[in-house]
């Protein structure tokens, strides 16, 4: 009971910036449409709902991803660092595992999927223990390194898939991985689905999402159970303390960094080691907005891990909201002004705590002298 | 006309959960120098900000000459006449000593600087007060004592007549004390007033007329000087008897703990910021390094704990050479460090108190079992410290660290390194900012470290710290180790030549 009130308390400044951020986006809606606003903003509060079981199913696809993003931002941030390289770490680890699923065909069953899965983590810990490397060793900042790293991951990508096997022209986009190495459902298209006619219309979940969430149990227990989380947010705290006990602080950016890296590599394995109706790794010039939601929701939980299964969970629902407010005549994109706005009042809602007690204070001085002038007269 | 020039009469400050000064009333004679007397947190610095108009006060008021006057600003009581030698010293390095002066309050004609008659004003103060300064001087090129002078200079350039001390003497050398009192008298002679503020009770016998003793916020007594003791002194300001002297025996020696040969490293500007020094501590001795701060004792420390890498020289603990070594090894081998910094180095502030007392040895098999913290461990050891050296806290061991005071901060790093049971322990300004109680406690634990076979290296800036501890004097001067002397029988005259570098010992060097 304690640990749940403790809990909450220490949300409540994330959900004072849902409100307000909701508030704000509900004066765009207003702005932009103002006979639709009201049901624009029920269609983004139902989210998922809008479309029953199945859109609910949706909502759990989408958070799948961006909860591993959000685990792998959080984490950098317990050490001190800030990732802002997921998209990158992603792309790559989605890149391999969809690599392995392609064609190691040789795999048999089960194996397939999860050795995938395995080398997509590996890339993405590789493509994050570099950005570790260069500031432990180089003292480059890890922004800088990590956002050209992106680009990196995402230009030289789509370079290896358009002179592989593994393209295909008629999609510019990459081929379906073997049906062995689809992340299996696990059962949860047999609830997540709505019924059309006789036909189950199964959503995209997958048993990713039992993964994802089991990820955040295990950088739970890592950051707050063990020696290496304690040397790890000690470095995060205070590096020139953790030098003076001993910690070698080189040893644990880069593991941090590795680390994060390899949560946003099974992130992009995730998403792209699905069926021939999912999702595929198109050749574009864009960098996976999963990545920089990663933040969002890291942020947001206060790189708990798990308060970020649960905000990763509300974006992933606002987000499949905001995709139904088309049919309302609203760009969609007004779902990311308002997660935007979530963020922004996030950031300030710890400041407006502080600004909030002071004021309570000067009132309650204030009267507590008036009372004292009343006595002497 | 009133006998006192600025009267503080029942100054009432409150800052969030504490009261800074409850009903305080400080007088001040016209000619006279009067200290105020206080431990740290006191409230003395408040007292004075009001005075100099960086705080307002919730309540009371501050009469001039016996009128009221109201200070909401530095330059409301620049204009009463009001001036304050700050602790750290505000002046622009870059800028002539003569620039510092003028600053602020250039003469001008038609917007062109004249600096002619700024410069013989300057140099006529300066003769009159016996303040020897060099106007053309670069601020970064002169000695802390000058730059004390030229501090003192802004403030006559100014025409004040209410002369602000803030702990003046803390980073100065002996020499340079006694000059400060001089020109003090000299001030006082001429008229002006002085407000000094100070814990140092030798320093108030010295040279104040009437003495204010402030207690935790509140006002305890006005004494004149000359009827009171230094013991009844202290003991307004503690509130307690208090024997100055610690129960120290004669150090007996026994094998080398820690040996030092030509030990150097490099500092910034192609300089040597520890140059060629040799020493060694025995057990059961408390060797110190007196030095005024910056001539490389911080690096000598670094080099020795391993936070610093070293170009040349050789270190061993208990005949092992260290020179090579990780800071962990060290640590395991028995090195024990008390930082200079307890904020930056000491502890992770935003622990709470169990896990900063585990800093040292979280990875032991004792609190941690295949990788996991055991947290039962962990807190057993620090609530068996926390009661063996009286660290006090709001939360027990669950306090964060960054709410607890400076003195039970320290109390807790000294109860971490000494259970470590380590056989050198090196302790870098043990007691700096601590009040008199917590640092009589710390050189108690020093000393009964010492009594226990460790070997202890004091790295310290206070004299007073120095001659109370030390079996053995070692001083250093620009990185270099000038003078070795014995303990019991150095002065502080002797001692003061060596840390300001105008006597070296040829055959130690």
């Amino acid at each position: 009971m304690h640990k749940i009130k403790k809990g909450l308390s220490a949300a409540s400044p994330s959900i004072m910036a849902i409100v307000a951020g909701l508030l704000a986006g509900f004066i765009i809606l207003l702005i932009s449409n103002p006979v639709s606003a009201m049901r624009g903003l029920a269609t983004i509060l139902l989210g998922g709902w809008n479309n029953g079981m199945k859109g609910l199913g949706q909502v759990l696809y989408y958070a799948t991803s961006i909860i591993l993003t959000g685990l792998s931002v959080g984490f950098a941030f317990k050490t001190g660092m800030f990732n802002i390289g997921a998209s990158g770490q992603l792309m790559v680890g989605g890149f391999v595992s969809v690599y392995v699923g392609a064609m190691w065909t040789f795999l048999p069953g089960h194996l397939h999927w999860m050795v995938a899965l395995l080398m997509g983590m590996l890339a993405g810990m590789c493509w994050g223990m570099l950005v570790g490397i260069l500031k432990a060793l180089l003292n480059v900042n890890e922004v800088i390194t990590a956002i050209m790293l992106n680009y990196i991951a995402m230009y030289g990508i789509n370079f290896i898939i358009k002179n592989s096997p593994l393209h295909d022209r008629l999609r510019n986009q990459t081929i379906n991985v073997a049906a062995n190495a689809v992340i299996p459902k696990a059962g949860l298209d047999n609830i997540f689905y709505v019924l059309k006619g006789r036909f189950h219309d199964a959503s995209s979940v997958n048993g990713g999402i039992l993964i994802a969430v089991l990820f955040a149990v295990l950088v739970y227990i890592l950051i707050n159970k063990t020696t290496f989380g304690y040397e790890l947010k000690a470095c995060g705290y205070n590096q020139h303390a953790s030098r003076y006990a001993g910690i070698n602080e080189k040893k644990a950016i880069i593991s941090s960094m590795a680390i994060a890296g390899a949560l946003s590599g099974v992130a992009g394995a995730l998403m792209y080691l699905a069926p021939p109706t999912g999702m595929h790794i198109h050749v574009a010039e864009v960098l996976a907005p999963e990545g920089f939601n990663g933040i969002a929701v890291a942020l947001l939980g206060m790189s708990n891990p798990i308060g970020i299964v649960f905000t990763g969970l509300f974006i992933a629902h606002i987000t499949v909201g905001g995709g139904y407010l088309q049919s309302l005549k609203y760009m969609k994109e007004v779902i990311d002004v308002i997660i935007g706005l979530i963020i922004y009042f996030s950031a300030f809602s710890l400041l407006m705590r502080d600004v909030m007690r002071s004021i309570g204070k000067r009132r309650s001085k204030k009267a507590l002298e008036g009372e004292g002038k009343g006595a002497k007269r | 006309m009133s006998d006192y020039i600025i009267q503080m009469l029942h100054i009432t400050k409150d800052f969030p959960g504490i009261r800074a000064n409850d009903d305080v009333t400080l007088e001040l004679k016209k000619g006279e120098i009067h200290a105020l007397l206080g431990e740290n947190g006191a409230g003395k610095s408040t007292l004075m900000s009001i005075l100099f108009g960086l705080y307002q006060a919730d309540g009371g008021e501050i009469h001039k000459d016996g009128k009221k006057v109201e200070i909401r600003n530095p330059n409301d009581a620049n204009a009463q006449g009001i001036g304050m030698v700050h602790q750290h010293f505000k002046l622009v390095h870059n800028f002539t000593v003569l620039e510092n002066i003028v600053l602020g309050v250039e003469t001008t004609q038609n917007g062109l600087l004249k600096m002619d008659q700024a410069r013989k004003k300057v140099m006529d103060l300066s003769e009159r007060y016996g303040l020897r300064i060099d106007p053309d001087a670069y601020i970064s090129d002169i000695t802390v004592g000058m730059q004390q002078r030229v501090e003192i200079l802004k403030m006559l350039y100014r025409d004040n007549d209410i002369l602000i001390f803030d702990e003046p003497t803390a980073v100065l050398t002996p020499q340079e004390i006694e000059e400060l009192m001089n020109i003090m008298q000299g001030l006082a002679k001429e008229g002006k007033s002085i407000l000094f503020i100070t814990h140092k009770l030798n320093e108030i016998k010295q040279v104040a007329d009437r003495c204010t003793v402030l207690r935790k916020g509140a006002y305890v007594g006005t004494v004149q000087v000359q009827d009171t003791s230094v013991e009844e002194m202290a003991e307004m300001m503690v509130g307690r008897k208090i024997s100055f002297t610690i129960d120290k025996q004669e150090a007996r020696p026994g094998d080398t703990a820690l040996k030092v040969q030509g030990l150097t490293v490099d500092g910034r500007h192609g300089k040597k910021a520890v140059n060629n020094v040799s020493f060694d501590v025995r057990q059961g001795e408390i060797v110190c390094i007196a030095g005024i701060d910056g001539n490389g004792q911080s690096e000598l420390v670094y080099a020795l704990t391993g936070l610093m890498p070293i170009s040349a020289g050789t270190i061993s603990l208990m005949g092992q050479d260290i020179t090579s070594t990780t800071i962990r090894q060290r640590n395991d081998k028995g090195l024990a460090h008390i930082p200079e910094d307890r904020h930056q180095y000491g502890l992770v502030l935003d622990y709470d108190l169990q896990q900063n007392l585990a800093l040292k040895n979280y990875y032991s098999d004792q609190m941690q079992s295949h990788g996991f913290i055991r947290f039962g461990q962990v807190r057993d050891q620090a609530e068996a410290l926390i009661e063996r050296f009286d660290v006090r806290s709001g939360r027990g061991p669950e306090t964060v660290v960054r709410s607890m005071s400076g003195g039970n901060q320290q109390k807790a790093i000294i109860a971490r390194e000494i259970n470590e049971d380590p056989q050198v322990l090196i302790a870098v300004q043990p007691t700096r900012g601590l009040d008199v109680g917590a640092t009589i406690y710390i050189h108690e634990q020093l000393v009964k470290e010492r009594d226990n076979g460790k070997g202890i290296l004091l790295i310290s800036l206070e004299l007073d710290e120095v001659f109370q501890l030390a079996d053995r004097i070692l001083v250093i001067y620009e990185g270099a180790i000038v003078a070795e002397l014995n303990g019991k029988e150095a002065t502080a005259q002797e001692l003061g030549l060596y840390m300001a570098g105008s006597r070296r010992e040829e055959t130690h060097a």
